[in-house]
């Protein structure tokens, strides 16, 4: 009989299922029958269900398909709502935003930016519903918010692109569009034409936080695993003992680079690294056209750029260069 | 199959999908500072060959004798050239352009050589005089090098790459996808822009998108939208030239041109070339060409990059062809001296300047162009 040793061999229950704790200031029941899943038991629990909706959350799915159903649509009609094409192209197809023309205009024609403001529109909604959802949750389980936090963090990055720089450029076409290959070739443009991101201190900041994130993520998950036979995952409990999991797994860091996090920092790093991933990103994409026009510019003044020897090359545009020297670019 | 033969086959499967993009050796070449990203980068099983350039039907004959307007009639651009010089001449129209089954028929009616009824004498004449203008008024574009009928043409009575306007869809309809969003070999199977041509290879249309200086100006700021069509028709000139970026740019800084390659200064003057000859050679022909000769908005066939670059960086692999018809060089008191602002002194210089790494980083950073607002303030670390 297979028997639970650590969190290497987990054991799959196959009893009545967990219902859980009674709802707290609910609006219904958890809804669904719970069932199992061997292999869904390889990644995490193996019971499925069952699954609180509530107001919030009902009303943030149907915003979330209302905004699916339109960008679909309208990719199906894009293609003549040829099922095939539809199939073929789908990598290439888009949702564009009104043309620059439109300016910032609120009630754009349907089949001419209208369409991807309202999905826009249903799509933040349904963000934010689901937001206010994993708050009230947290609150209703007893627990702190801080998933909450993280996620409005990622909704910032989300509607800065979407709503408020627009809003400060007066255009809705500096926003991106829905769809695959579209919205990265919009990356590279918008790239282009604020004269490379990458001296966005901000961007910068934000790839900074996103490689720590990843960095943190597997050194805590490896420390983890490593001391699983020890029980490594009851972190907190073993955290004032000798020997344990938590205090091998903490030498281990002190012995190899002289300093190690506790299982309380650790999570908060992890947090705020995560956190600042798009928080800096939005903040560095906000300032982007309204503030700094050209970041290579801008990073040359501040010295932040760094200097290469000049090929000589002018600008064949510069008409009436009298000083040759000028001409060849070499003279700063 | 079992699992286990399925997870190994699996990621197999995933990163040969993945790296059949382009599969094969690369050979790379530096082309700018070192740690810059300036380099070349070619797919050495999938280099361009260059096709054959015919041999001349018969050897260039000396420029004497009766000129050709003494000798026939209607000879409106060639008549001051000799008789044997203007037959010669022809004789290689004919086996550069006309069908081979067609040959002087191609251009002309065989009853009344003269006669201007068949309308491609009329676009020919006019192609002669185009000709001339790339080689007298362009040598900031093609050099000595030149062009002649075989640069485009290759034996095809129309040349083979070309471009009209793209059928685009009423802005107002639901299935409108705004020119883009769609698998186009013009712009390297992006979903950029399909047609970058309409704006950029007629007319006067800045393709400058990147702000010119560090803050925004109060008016005439570009949209990220003319970025997407400016990168668009980058994408064509790259795949024209079968070069990257860096073959002209610095990716430090696209815009910025101390930083470029002198490539870049022969590509702007390429792209006006481009725009110049539709506009002054070819859309004026627009009542002379018939419906199958022009595109679905009824404009006639134009030229871009592929029409000569086929895939080279130089077209024909750089070999001149001028020696054989020196007609097409064009009149010569006419000759202008193009701006050649970016030519061997800058080349020299960016050899100078490269074989002295010891230069490198002692200075205060390389400004932008000296007319940028950015430039005046001496930078301070």
């Amino acid at each position: 009989m297979a028997r639970y040793q650590n969190l290497f061999t987990q054991v799959q229950l196959r009893a009545a299922p967990e219902f859980g704790p009674p709802l707290r200031d609910a609006s219904f029941g958890r809804t669904g029958q719970p069932g199992f899943s061997y292999w869904m038991g390889k990644f995490g629990n193996a019971q499925i269900g069952p699954i609180y909706l509530g107001k919030l959350g009902i009303a943030s799915l149907i915003c979330g398909f209302l905004a699916f159903e339109i960008i679909g649509l309208n990719m199906l009609a894009s293609v003549d709502w040829n099922p095939v094409q539809f199939v073929r192209q789908l990598f290439w197809l888009a949702l564009e935003p009104p043309a620059p023309e439109w300016g910032f205009t609120l009630f754009v024609p349907l089949n001419e930016g209208g369409w991807w403001q309202m999905a826009g529109f249903f799509l933040t909604v349904s963000v934010l519903l689901w937001w206010a959802r994993t708050y009230i949750r947290a609150r209703a389980l007893g627990m702190g918010t801080h998933v909450a936090w993280a996620f409005l963090s990622a909704i910032w990055l989300f509607v800065v692109i979407g709503f408020i720089r627009p809003l400060l450029m007066g255009s809705w076409a500096e926003s991106v569009p829905f769809g695959i290959f579209p919205h990265l070739d919009w990356t590279a443009a918008f790239s282009i034409r604020y004269g490379n991101l990458f001296y966005n201190p901000f961007h910068a900041l934000s790839i900074a936080f996103l490689y720590g994130s990843t960095l943190l993520f597997a050194m805590h998950g490896a420390t983890i695993l490593a001391v699983g036979r020890y029980g490594g995952e009851r972190e907190i409990e073993q955290i004032t003992d000798r020997g344990t999991a938590s205090e091998r797994a903490a030498l281990f860091w002190r012995w190899t680079m002289g300093f190690n996090a506790t299982m309380e920092s650790i999570h908060r790093w992890a947090w705020w690294f995560a956190v600042l991933t798009t928080l800096t990103g939005g903040i560095g994409i906000l300032l982007t056209g309204t503030v700094v026009d050209n970041w290579y510019l801008w990073a040359v003044q501040h010295g932040y750029a760094p200097a290469y020897p000049g090929t000589g090359v002018a600008d064949p545009a510069i008409t009436g260069l009298a000083d040759p020297a000028l001409a060849q670019g070499t003279q700063p | 199959m079992s699992v286990a033969r399925l997870m190994t086959a699996a990621p197999i499967g995933a990163a040969l999908v993945l790296a059949g993009c382009d599969l094969g050796p690369k050979a790379v070449t530096q082309t700018g500072y070192r740690g810059t990203g300036m380099a070349q980068v070619t797919d050495v099983s999938d280099i361009r060959e260059e096709a054959a350039i015919p041999a001349d039907p018969y050897a260039l004959p000396a420029d004497t004798g009766p000129r050709a307007r003494e000798v026939y009639q209607n000879v409106q651009v060639l008549g001051d050239l000799s008789a044997e010089r203007f037959n010669h001449l022809m004789a290689q129209i004919t086996q550069w352009v006309a069908p081979p089954e067609q040959g002087c028929n191609y251009c002309h009616n065989p009853a009344n050589l003269a006669s201007d009824e068949v309308y491609q004498k009329v676009v020919a004449r006019q192609m002669i005089r185009m000709t001339w203008d790339v080689n007298s008024q362009w040598a900031s574009h093609v050099q000595a090098t030149g062009v002649t009928c075989w640069t485009c043409h290759r034996g095809n009575g129309v040349p083979q790459y070309n471009w009209a306007m793209m059928e685009t869809d009423d802005p107002g309809s639901r299935n409108n996808r705004m020119g883009q969003n769609q698998p186009n070999a013009n712009v390297g199977y992006a979903s950029l822009p399909g047609d970058p041509f309409s704006l950029f290879a007629q007319g006067e249309y800045s393709s400058r998108v990147a702000g010119k200086q560090i803050y925004p100006a109060a008016s005439g700021n570009k949209s990220v939208k003319d970025a997407e069509a400016n990168y668009a028709y980058m994408m064509h000139l790259s795949s024209s030239l079968g070069v990257n970026c860096t073959f002209c740019h610095n990716t430090q800084s696209l815009g910025a041109w101390n930083l470029s390659r002198a490539q870049r200064a022969t590509a702007y003057y390429g792209i006006r070339m481009v725009a110049d000859i539709n506009d002054t050679h070819i859309t004026p022909l627009t009542p002379v060409f018939p419906a199958n000769r022009k595109g679905p908005m009824g404009d006639p066939y134009k030229i871009n990059c592929m029409t000569c670059h086929q895939g080279l960086n130089k077209p024909l692999a750089g070999v001149s062809m001028l020696a054989r018809a020196p007609t097409l060089r064009g009149p010569v008191g006419a000759v202008a001296t193009a701006e050649d602002v970016g030519g061997a002194a800058a080349r020299a210089a960016t050899a100078r300047q490269f074989d002295a790494p010891a230069a490198v980083n002692t200075g205060p950073a390389q400004a932008p162009p000296a007319n940028s607002p950015a430039a005046q303030p001496a930078t301070t670390r």
